[in-house]
């Protein structure tokens, strides 16, 4: 197992485009948030009685980075088989379940840093923008401390999303071989729920909607206000999106031990 | 290698089959057409594109319940502690109750409280409006802002039914209305008894001209109507309307929408006939005929008290085009364009970059060295079949969704050139996002890679505005700017200045109207498109 994961870290450390893609990821989450916060005047509209979740809002740039994310767990698998690579991974460890353990491990130490600088920027350049903006002190739009409880369980919630993205991405990036194929079908995974949401009007619907979509029930962690009012709570909506990610990850298993490489 | 490209393009060779350059890209064109055809994923990944258009549609009827009656109002999703809709009192289920139809076909609204006569011939009434208040709702500072009070000549009294009108509104000066959706401003500001408007319509066969006086000496003309369908006799009066109040707020990831009855009151005194018109005894009635109305509930309802010095009309409801946006315009069915988006896109890259890892491309640029040639080829042979396949699978969509919607429905009327725009609009979206998609991938020769990069730029800002990730200020700019803009031509409801409703891209409202998006993302693609023959052309293979 240990030869597996240095392996797997040699192979992702000398791709040069991971590295770049690792640094746009954090780059491009705190550039998303920080033009979103940027657009958002102390006086929006719908009046300032609205909850306004400041902190979710900093942490909008998710959307930018997930989708990097995703391309660089994607190719950590497709990579090997666009390169026949992977008949030389399996002959090397002929535990197949332990090559995509190593490859699941190696994916979550580096999108947790990456995805952990980009919502260190985000928070900063967020939190910077909003004070400029006269959020400080707007009537009932505080900003929240950086030290309570439900920001930082944004924040890190919003890491471990990334993370689970990443591994989601990885299990179906196993079953679907090609990069560009499993790339598009985690996005459109991602991306149905919410807009499904917006499209039916019903409002049993949006909420079995919103409970049971990776994307929508996994970014229910960045709520910090009005969390009576979300179809489903910060930490179970996360392990909704566990589930798809452990899922995935399952079905890549048997595939990659059930198929021919 | 290196050394071959520079040859071709400093002396490009004649194509191997053929001599003029026409055949050449028709040779061109076969062989691009015969990869695509051949390679089953590819074929496969398009009709997975109509699919899911199809699905998704049936999707979203089944999980949509559509109010019957009365203008549908805007979807309101209750985002994450949003808060619920008050439903409007004039959306009663009650039968039959599809929306009249305006003579210019459009769905309207047609409800206001009329004093009235019926005269024949030519002639001109005369009022002067001295105040507009509203009633309900009861916590509101002043009338609704298109709360109406003024004077009507209508063909008749059936809903839908031609008209021209004159009237102080709540918050935007004098208006000259007719046949709903043609408007005119006059002079601006409220009305008080201390500043009070006359208001006068002349009608002469089928035109009637509107005029405005602030003392009711020195007039000024407005404008005129050029009405059809207004026979020798026509409905001729006072009216007060005022449209449901509306309030739509935005959460981060969702729309709500609050409203509730809306009720005014109009005075009015120095009424006159003149022309060839005399008076008689006025009437009152509510226009669209009885209902409960927002009377049912609060107090005093529609009516009329005449007095000596003139007339007190209590009306509500509104005399107007009808607004759905993403309710009522046939683009609710087709939900799953960002899936079928994302199916062209991935079938685009792959078309693009698979000849570079198999190493094919070698042999095709040796077989024909024209490279802008080849790529020119790709893109035309994958837009027509994308086309196509897109074209299909949207009207399947829009009939699967309408008949699973059913008799729930109250859709509005659209025209056959908005539904065959609407059709060729999404096709051609998806065939333009796989284009800009191929020439991703020819630039970056990584399909992922080109994948992401391409639905960063087509479906990324259309769920960032649309599922009101961001401020919509910021949503509605991300929709001016980049590919996403093409959605615009989805768009089947024009939005009208003159009736307050949300018009946001949640709600299917786009910035741009639908040539403006749809040439933005010609716009990319002619420019990824460019940058892709550059590049193919300097590089090596």
């Amino acid at each position: 197992m240990t030869a597996a994961l240095h392996a797997e870290w040699t192979k992702l450390r000398t791709v040069a485009e991971v590295r770049w893609w690792l640094l746009a990821a954090a780059v491009l989450t705190a550039g998303l948030s920080a033009v979103a916060v940027a657009a958002t005047h102390a006086a929006p509209r719908g009046g300032p009685d609205q909850d306004l979740d400041l902190t979710k809002l900093t942490l909008t740039g998710v959307h930018l980075g997930q989708l990097v994310v995703v391309l660089v767990a994607v190719t950590v698998m497709s990579g090997e088989y666009g390169t026949r690579m992977i008949q030389s991974t399996l002959t090397a460890v002929p535990r197949r379940w332990a090559v995509l353990a190593a490859k699941a491990a190696v994916v979550t130490a580096l999108v947790s840093a990456a995805g952990a600088a980009g919502v260190l920027g985000s928070v900063l350049a967020g939190r910077a923008i909003l004070a400029r903006n006269g959020f400080a002190t707007a009537d009932g739009l505080r900003l929240p401390a950086l030290t309570e409880g439900p920001t930082i369980r944004a924040a890190a919630g919003t890491v471990l999303y990334l993370v689970l993205v990443a591994l989601l991405s990885l299990g179906v990036a196993t079953m679907m071989r090609e990069a560009a194929v499993a790339a598009g079908s985690v996005l459109a995974l991602l991306y149905a729920f919410p807009l499904m949401v917006s499209a039916v009007s019903d409002p049993d619907w949006q909420r079995h909607l919103r409970q049971i979509g990776p994307m929508t029930a996994g970014l229910s962690i960045q709520a910090t206000v009005g969390l009576d009012g979300l179809a489903i709570g910060p930490w179970p909506g996360l392990g909704v999106l566990g589930l798809w990610a452990a899922g995935a990850l399952l079905a890549g298993v048997a595939l990659l031990c059930l198929r021919d490489a | 290698m290196s050394t071959a490209t520079q040859d071709t393009r400093t002396a490009p060779a004649p194509p191997p089959s053929g001599s003029s350059p026409l055949e050449g890209f028709t040779h061109s064109l076969r062989s691009e057409a015969t990869k695509l055809r051949t390679v089953r994923g590819w074929l496969v990944g398009l009709g997975v594109a109509a699919v899911l258009l199809v699905l998704l549609a049936a999707l979203d009827a089944s999980g949509s319940h559509v109010q019957c009656g009365g203008p549908p109002a805007p979807k309101g999703s209750a985002g994450s502690g949003g808060a619920g809709r008050t439903p409007r009192s004039d959306e009663g289920c009650g039968g039959s109750s599809a929306l009249p139809t305006g003579p210019g076909g459009d769905a309207v609204v047609d409800r206001a409280y009329l004093v009235d006569q019926t005269l024949s011939g030519n002639g001109s009434i005369t009022a002067r409006v001295t105040s507009l208040a509203g009633l309900l709702p009861e916590d509101a500072d002043g009338p609704e802002p298109w709360a109406k009070a003024g004077l009507i000549v209508k063909a008749g009294t059936t809903p839908g039914s031609s008209y021209a009108a004159v009237m102080v509104t709540g918050a935007h000066g004098v208006r000259l209305q007719d046949d709903f959706t043609n408007d005119v401003a006059g002079s601006a500001g409220a009305v008080s008894s201390a500043s009070p408007r006359w208001l006068r319509l002349t009608r002469s066969g089928d035109r009637v001209t509107g005029y405005e006086s602030a003392d009711g000496t020195r007039w000024t003309e407005l404008g005129h109507a050029d009405l059809t369908g207004l026979g020798t006799t026509a409905t001729v009066g006072l009216f007060v309307a005022s449209p449901p109040h509306d309030e739509t707020s935005y959460q981060f990831g969702g729309v709500s929408s609050d409203g509730g009855p809306s009720l005014a009151r109009g005075g009015f005194d120095h009424v006159g006939l003149a022309g060839g018109w005399s008076g008689d005894t006025w009437r009152g009635e509510l226009l669209g005929g009885a209902d409960d109305g927002p009377a049912a509930a609060h107090g005093p309802g529609a009516g009329f008290q005449q007095s000596a010095g003139g007339f007190t009309v209590t009306g509500y409801g509104d005399i107007a085009p009808a607004v759905g946006g993403l309710t009522g315009g046939i683009e609710r069915h087709l939900v799953g364009t960002f899936a079928a988006l994302l199916a062209a896109i991935v079938v685009g890259a792959m078309f693009g970059t698979s000849e570079y890892r198999r190493r094919l491309v070698r042999l095709t640029f040796a077989a024909t060295p024209r490279r802008g040639q080849v790529l020119a080829a790709k893109a035309v042979v994958l837009a027509g079949v994308t086309f196509l396949v897109g074209a299909v699978g949207t009207v399947a969509a829009l009939w699967v969704g309408h008949r699973l919607e059913g008799s729930r429905a109250v859709a509005l009327p659209t025209s056959t050139w908005v539904e065959v725009r609407v059709v060729a609009g999404t096709a051609a979206m998806l065939a333009l996002a796989g284009v800009l998609a191929l020439a991703a991938g020819t630039i970056l020769r990584r399909s992922a890679t080109a994948v992401a990069l391409a639905i960063s730029l087509v479906v990324l800002p259309y769920l960032l505005a649309v599922a009101v990730v961001l401020p919509i200020g910021a949503g509605e700019w991300l929709l001016r700017v980049t590919p996403a803009a093409a959605f615009a031509v989805q768009q089947t409801l024009p939005p009208y200045h003159q009736v307050l409703a949300a018009y946001v891209p949640p709600l299917g409202y786009y910035p741009l109207p639908w040539w403006g998006g749809f040439a933005v993302l010609c716009a990319w693609t002619a420019g990824a498109l460019a940058l892709a023959t550059v590049v193919v052309r300097r590089r090596d293979a």
